[in-house]
């Protein structure tokens, strides 16, 4: 094809069998990429219900991680855990976030708006383990310990660009027309983004937070550096370090025992049904929002 | 504020004490919510430079090229973990660039419209898979297979060269470059994907029209149409495989040198700072913290680049549909 860029296509050169080749060559394989990446999701979510279901009992979700790798703990203490961090990321997280889309959609300049929504970009491509290393040096390293709030502050900043993007392109689906109307109405501004910009915007905006905390839930690099020193036993005080699910699988999966392996496939399951089951429901309120909005 | 000039003094009279207060407040809370996130980004940057200054005025600008980690002789340089940022990145995007543009191709033009949604969104949900879930797997699935199978295979046919002449191994460059595929693939896909999306049916039929098998279309109107898309999707895509920690800690065994042999263990900026970082102290911690202000300018770069060309292909375009509009 290299002496006919697309000009002479009209011309029979007597080629057509084989450009009909390479058409076929390149539509099997485009289909073979599409068909990969598909099975691949299948067989890391296979093994993870396959190996991860035999150790799953109610036992394992409601009993604290024993000592030592030993049989017969669970990961109770590690779901508490993860649900006080994440719980309060998302409290920090998702109004921070909102109010920045509020920011950018109904009150700044374009200038300004263009340029908070470079900053958040840039906050999004920031490696989870540099907001890490960021929230040790702030909070950690002058307290002298790790706490899970500390690792909240940096699932917060992690959540906040996810949270504040999705926010602005719904805020901006928003027909104008309806904020037209109540100005027109005379309503105060705070009062028309409160009582009907934000509602109208309802269900994209559930959808972002959703997929912010889906994200979040998995996270472990800040983790890491920030509450992976933990005691025994089930905790729910902040300023301690506690256990995740994160946390508890990298853990396992570092050990060599078998025990562990299957442990940590166990975690596995329950991270990613909660992860998946998350995006599933985000995308079907996101959908049905669309459809009322007419968008 | 505009709707101050149109109001006479009896609608402002008529305004109550919540709305008078309200719009400077959700103004004033707003504006300082945005004022947060550019804040936190600065204080990342300080906190890092701050929390890597005595190994920066210890090693200097040499720490880049100095191929040594020993806690021993408290002797620290970059130049290892950059080789394996760069190798398993390069890889993983080699590898991932091509399957999404593929599997874009396939989700936009080739697969039937009932399947179209569905696939696009199994393909999503390999995004949303945890990282360290990836890892795990990594681990005890996909490194034995690496050892077992492909690794022997890819050495008895590709064995001259020195990339693939070592011992296979289950941890290694090769095992966390296909991690770090798996994790990006999906990335650069949604943004090929959306790209494609915008080319207009117009220039298609035109295409088909005269006579072009649809790779010839592909070919010579959605890939160049969607040039600025798919660079750009592919630069976010290394980004992300840049700053991946924890799935590339898991599986690429954290040695602390650089082996040619991409079967061997090595390490990365991210993986050695996940891995090292939580049992570190004085110098070594400083020095994992110059390891993150390196990561931490090459993703920032790498993502203000994509940006940039996403920014600008969407705007040439534009003009580009804008002249072809007014011509006819």
């Amino acid at each position: 094809m290299s002496g006919g860029e697309g000009h002479a296509l009209l011309v029979d050169r007597g080629n057509l069998k084989k450009r009909r080749r390479v058409n076929r060559l390149i539509e099997v394989s485009s289909t073979l990429a599409a068909l990969l990446a598909v099975v691949v999701l299948l067989i890391v979510v296979g093994s993870v219900a396959l190996k991860g279901i035999g150790a799953l009992s109610l036992h394992f979700l409601t009993t604290p991680t024993a000592l030592f790798d030993e049989a017969g703990g669970g990961i109770s203490n590690a779901i508490v855990g993860s649900a006080v961090m994440v719980g309060l990321a998302a409290l920090m997280a998702i109004p921070t976030g909102l109010l920045i889309a509020v920011y950018t959609t109904e009150f700044a300049p374009a200038r300004i708006a263009h340029a908070v929504r470079f900053v958040l970009d840039i906050l999004n491509g920031v490696p989870t383990i540099i907001t890490g290393i960021f929230i040790y040096g702030l909070i950690v390293e002058p307290q002298h310990h790790q706490s899970a709030f500390a690792a909240s502050v940096a699932l917060a900043i992690i959540m906040l660009p996810i949270v504040a993007r999705t926010a602005q392109e719904v805020l901006g689906l928003v027909p104008g027309t309806l904020k037209e109307a109540a100005h027109a109405l005379g309503i105060a501004r705070w009062r028309a983004t409160v009582r009907i910009t934000v509602p109208t915007a309802a269900g994209g905006l559930i959808t972002g937070s959703l997929l912010a905390v889906a994200r979040v839930a998995g996270e472990t690099a800040p983790l890491i550096l920030l509450s992976a020193i933990f005691a025994q036993g089930v905790g729910v005080d902040p300023s301690q370090a506690l256990a995740s699910i994160p946390i508890f699988i990298f853990q396992a999966s570092e050990s060599p025992s078998p025990e562990a392996h299957t442990q940590a496939w166990a975690a596995a399951l329950v991270l990613i049904a909660f992860v998946l089951v998350l995006n599933v429901l985000a995308r079907a309120i996101f959908a049905r929002s669309r459809r009322r909005m007419g968008v | 504020m505009e709707a101050g000039a149109l109001s006479t003094p009896v609608l402002r009279a008529r305004r109550n004490l919540k709305d008078r207060i309200g719009d400077p407040l959700l103004l004033g809370l707003s504006g300082l919510a945005a004022a947060v996130a550019v804040v936190t980004i600065g204080g990342i940057v300080y906190e890092t430079i701050h929390l890597a200054g005595p190994a920066i005025s210890k090693f200097g600008i040499g720490f880049v090229a100095t191929n040594d980690w020993n806690p021993v002789t408290n002797r620290f340089g970059a130049a290892p973990f950059l080789y394996g940022t760069v190798v398993t990145s390069a890889i993983a995007l080699l590898l991932a660039a091509p399957l999404s543009i593929a599997i874009s191709i396939y989700l936009t033009e080739l697969a039937p419209r009932r399947l179209r949604r569905p696939v696009a969104t199994l393909v999503d949900m390999l995004a949303a898979i945890p990282s360290v879930i990836l890892g795990l797997w990594g681990i005890l699935v996909l490194g034995p297979f690496m050892h077992g199978t492909v690794e022997p295979a890819m050495k008895s046919v590709l064995g001259f060269l020195p990339i693939f002449a070592g011992e296979p191994s289950a941890f290694g460059y090769l095992t966390a470059a296909l991690i770090l595929t798996i994790m990006i693939t999906p990335i650069i896909t949604s943004v090929t994907r959306e790209v494609f999306e915008t080319v207009p049916g117009d220039l298609k039929q035109g295409s088909y029209a005269l006579g072009a098998t649809r790779w010839e279309m592909v070919r010579q109107v959605v890939l160049p149409y969607s040039r600025a898309g798919i660079v750009g999707g592919a630069i976010l895509g290394l980004g992300r495989a840049i700053g991946e920690a924890i799935a590339v800690a898991q599986v690429i065994g954290g040695a602390t040198g650089i082996d040619v042999s991409l079967f061997h263990t090595g390490g990365t900026l991210a993986a050695q700072i996940a891995a090292q970082f939580q049992n570190s102290a004085g110098l070594q911690k400083a020095s994992l913290a110059y390891l993150g202000v390196i990561l931490l300018a090459f993703a920032v770069i790498v993502n203000i680049i994509a940006r940039l060309i996403v920014q600008r292909g969407s705007l040439r375009d534009r003009n580009v549909t804008l002249t072809e509009a007014e011509a006819l």
